[in-house]
């Protein structure tokens, strides 16, 4: 077991270090004006520097990885911090692609219409019960993020009170994602089937064809991810934070000072679902298409790959990792079309073998080789807040 | 203090997004679209055109994808080496769209607004054509469909040059009705074309007075068959019709050979095996069941000879030749000839060539002509008998090419369908 609870051991900007010099105090890892200028570099790349480098095409990639990365931001938190290997979050982000996609196909169908799968496959004449909420837009949006919060809460409290923990956790959420996608293939009438539901024409009043509204689609993305990312951090800052990872590192013992684990997982895990579920709510107007292809076991396993190589304690860690994976998935299949998935395979290994830690962990590694100041010796192991040792898949 | 500094650092971050969003609004819905053809429209400038190949080369489906790319290859060196089309070399751009139905919908738009090809032939389950559909319609680009599928489906920026439901379904059913057949099973995979196919089959048998006793899904890729088979033999059915895809055709088969189930008592008509499945599945298990197509590598005919003869010394002795494969090399063709009557690369031009009806090709598998209201092919129906040698022989065709009626328009029990 660990002692070190990564940067959440300098919660605010009036807790100094004892040894740091003036300038580390200020711009030291995990203070707030660090932090803000994260943010603000980040909006930089994202709002300005990406749209004006990338053609239309790019961006709207972009827009696809930055919705992975809105779920390995969720992810980061309740695998990283909380020890929770969330393996089926395929089911969450598909809950919320279905949400909008659903209300989107309606809307494109016209009010008292059905949706064009439906007069082919369903062989029904009137819409199914439970697609009639998803007409109105105020009820669909809440549901993207609502109803994968909903079945989180329902089976975060029967699996977390019942103490199942590691491998047991990891193998019902995937059990979970499997079901659903079997599920959605089954009811082709009312569900589209393996097809998914696909040719979205309009997004809430706008063209989806149109290249200015697909831009518009990016920022709203782009914004959305930074906006999780602050929760996060929020989150992490915390003094729940700090519950969850020692709920991560010793259960029994922070229940023995009085606290219940499972609430605490309980409201991580929730707080991820919600993140997958606004990930696959935007994918769909990105992407233009949501499938049992992309909610089921495979999906949901990449999710964690990129969480893992980006470094899952850390809160860019899992964003930059799902944006590589992605980005490396589509140019190495562009550039290597028949080989591509050996090159992927070979990456992962590499990776997984050399930075047990994820691509944040780099940063670390630098700083360690560098011949380091009297001052922040003692700050040292505090930077790298998950080590492979006390994994926390295996708990 | 830096807190507050570092809020103000994020309010801004804040506004000038909500900014950015906002002004970057483009049309509605009911208006058109404020930049016509923003992404690339066909690049024709360079001494080369460009094509795309969008096949799966890797996941599930690429036994079936690869074969289908060797035969587009086929016709683009064969088109190159006879000089061309309209005197420029053909450049093929592969893209692999990995079994995954997105990644056939980025890859098109890659293809598309980044090579700015001409056209581009691929893709083979519904879904990754259902994934891609909207992304040719909103570039106004062409795709060539070269698979058998269930029709009900006619979007302008596709050609299907592989059977509709009424150039295969149909026919294998007016087949089995003619052998004495009076009632059916139906085993499928469970995705779109199994079930859709079934609903048309099931409406068939209405009408013609015969009964389904039974209809089965395996999830994709399933390989346990003890129920099915054991269900399927106590209906005791006049014949099994068959959807199943991929390599759940060998466990299925096995199971059905092991359950004392054979050709003469029970024939299995099948839809998606073809001599590169016989090979996989093994003959043992298949000897005399039937199979549904428009070609076969055993086709009579000069042109069939030439393109399983160039397949072969390209590809390998061993390599057989099947209906998509021969689809996929006639699409290119077809595409050519529009082409070339439309004297341009342009979409739209080479969509007015193709409109009126006088596209043909000697195709492998006899005279195919592009229909041009639906733009499908005219296609003759083959019934052929699985040999043991793995080949599958013509046993009944329809005499002559079969015009393609996607929604099944001309048959009066297909009213209840579409």
């Amino acid at each position: 077991m660990t002692t070190a609870t990564g940067r959440s051991a300098g919660t605010g900007a009036d807790e100094k270090p004892e040894h740091s010099a003036d300038r580390t105090r200020r711009f030291g890892p995990g203070t707030p004006l660090r932090a803000a200028a994260g943010f603000a570099l980040a909006a930089i790349v994202l709002f300005a520097v990406a749209p004006l480098v990338l053609g239309d095409f790019r961006l709207n990639l972009l827009a696809k990885y930055l919705c992975l990365a809105i779920v390995a931001v969720g992810i980061g938190l309740a695998w990283g911090r909380g020890g929770m290997l969330a393996l089926g979050q395929g089911v969450f982000f598909g809950l919320g692609g279905y949400a909008m996609a659903m209300h989107l196909k309606l809307a494109d169908a016209g009010p008292g219409n059905l949706p064009d799968f439906m007069q082919l496959y369903g062989q029904i004449d009137k819409l199914p019960w439970w697609w009639e909420p998803f007409a109105n837009p105020v009820f669909a949006l809440a549901a993207t993020v609502l109803l994968p919060v909903f079945v989180a809460f329902l089976l975060g409290s029967l699996v977390f009170r019942r103490r199942v923990r590691g491998a047991y956790f990891a193998i019902l959420s995937q059990a979970l994602a499997a079901a659903l996608a079997i599920y959605l293939i089954g009811e082709q009438g009312t569900t589209g089937g393996t097809n998914g539901l696909t040719d979205i024409q309009g997004f809430f009043g706008f063209r989806l064809d149109d290249p200015l509204n697909q831009r518009a689609v990016y920022f709203i993305i782009a914004a959305c991810l930074l906006l999780m990312l602050a929760l996060v951090r929020q989150l992490m800052h915390s003094r729940y934070g700090e519950l969850l990872v020692a709920v991560r590192d010793a259960e029994e013992r922070v229940r023995f000072l009085g606290y219940d684990p499972a609430n605490v997982k309980l409201v991580a895990y929730m707080v991820a679902a919600g993140m997958a579920g606004l990930a696959g709510a935007l994918f769909v107007p990105a992407v233009g298409i949501i499938s049992p292809a992309l909610i089921g076991v495979v999906p949901s396993i990449e999710f964690v790959i990129g969480v893992a190589l980006g470094g899952r304690a850390t809160l860019i860690g899992p964003v930059l990792g799902a944006i590589a994976v992605a980005w490396a998935k589509t140019t190495l299949s562009e550039q290597f079309p028949a080989a591509w998935t050996y090159l992927q395979g070979l990456l992962f290994v590499i990776f997984l073998a050399f930075l047990p830690n994820g691509l944040a962990s780099v940063a670390g590694l630098v700083r360690r080789r560098r011949p380091a100041p009297a001052d922040r010796k003692a700050a040292q192991p505090k930077s790298v807040p998950l080590t492979a040792e006390t994994g926390g898949a295996g708990q | 203090m830096f807190r507050v500094r570092g809020r103000r650092i994020a309010a801004c971050a804040a506004v000038v997004a909500t900014a950015m969003t906002l002004a970057s609004c483009g049309s509605r819905v009911d208006q058109s679209s404020s930049s016509t053809a923003a992404t690339g429209a066909v690049d024709a400038s360079g001494t080369t055109i460009k094509v795309g190949l969008l096949n799966s080369l890797s996941g599930t489906m690429a036994i079936s994808e690869v074969t289908v790319k060797n035969a587009l290859m086929l016709a683009v060196d064969e088109i190159n080496a006879a000089g061309g089309v309209l005197g420029k070399k053909i450049e093929p751009v592969s893209e692999d769209g990995a079994s995954d139905w997105p990644t056939f919908a980025e890859k098109a738009q890659k293809l598309i607004s980044q090579d700015r090809v001409a056209a581009v032939f691929g893709c083979w389950t519904s879904a990754s054509r259902k994934a891609v559909k909207p992304v040719f319609e909103k570039n106004k680009a062409l795709l060539f469909y070269p698979v058998q599928y269930e029709g009900l489906e006619q979007s302008p920026y596709i050609y299907y040059t592989g059977a509709t439901t009424n150039q295969q379904i149909v026919p294998a059913l007016d087949y089995l009705k003619a052998q004495g057949k009076t009632s059916l099973y139906l085993v499928g995979s469970d995705y779109v074309f199994p079930r859709t196919a079934n609903k048309i089959i099931k409406a068939y048998a209405d009408a013609n007075g015969m009964k389904v006793l039974g209809e089965d899904y395996a999830p994709l890729g399933s390989t346990e068959f003890s129920t099915i088979t054991n269900k399927v033999k106590a209906a005791g059915a006049g014949a099994v019709f068959n959807t199943l895809n991929g390599d759940s055709n060998v466990a299925f088969f096995k199971e059905y050979k092991s359950a004392g189930l054979t050709a003469d008592k029970m024939p299995v008509l099948s839809v998606s095996i073809a001599e590169e499945e016989v090979k996989s599945i093994g003959t043992q298990y298949l000897a005399d069941q039937l199979t549904a197509w428009n070609y076969y590598q055993t086709t009579p005919g000069a042109a069939n000879e030439k393109f399983v003869k160039a397949y072969k010394a390209k590809y390998g002795e061993d390599k057989p030749t099947s209906d998509p494969m021969e689809a996929a090399y006639v699409s290119v063709y077809l595409w050519k000839a529009m082409v070339e009557k439309a004297g341009a690369f342009d979409v739209e031009k080479v969509k007015a060539a193709g409109a009126a009806g006088d596209i043909t090709f000697d195709a492998p598998e006899g005279k195919v002509t592009v229909d041009g209201p639906t733009q499908h092919v005219h296609k003759t129906a083959r019934i052929g008998k699985i040999g043991s040698d793995g080949l599958i022989n013509e046993v009944w065709n329809s005499g002559e090419p079969i015009k393609p009626d996607p929604y099944l328009k001309d048959y009066a029990w297909a009213k209840s369908l579409a």
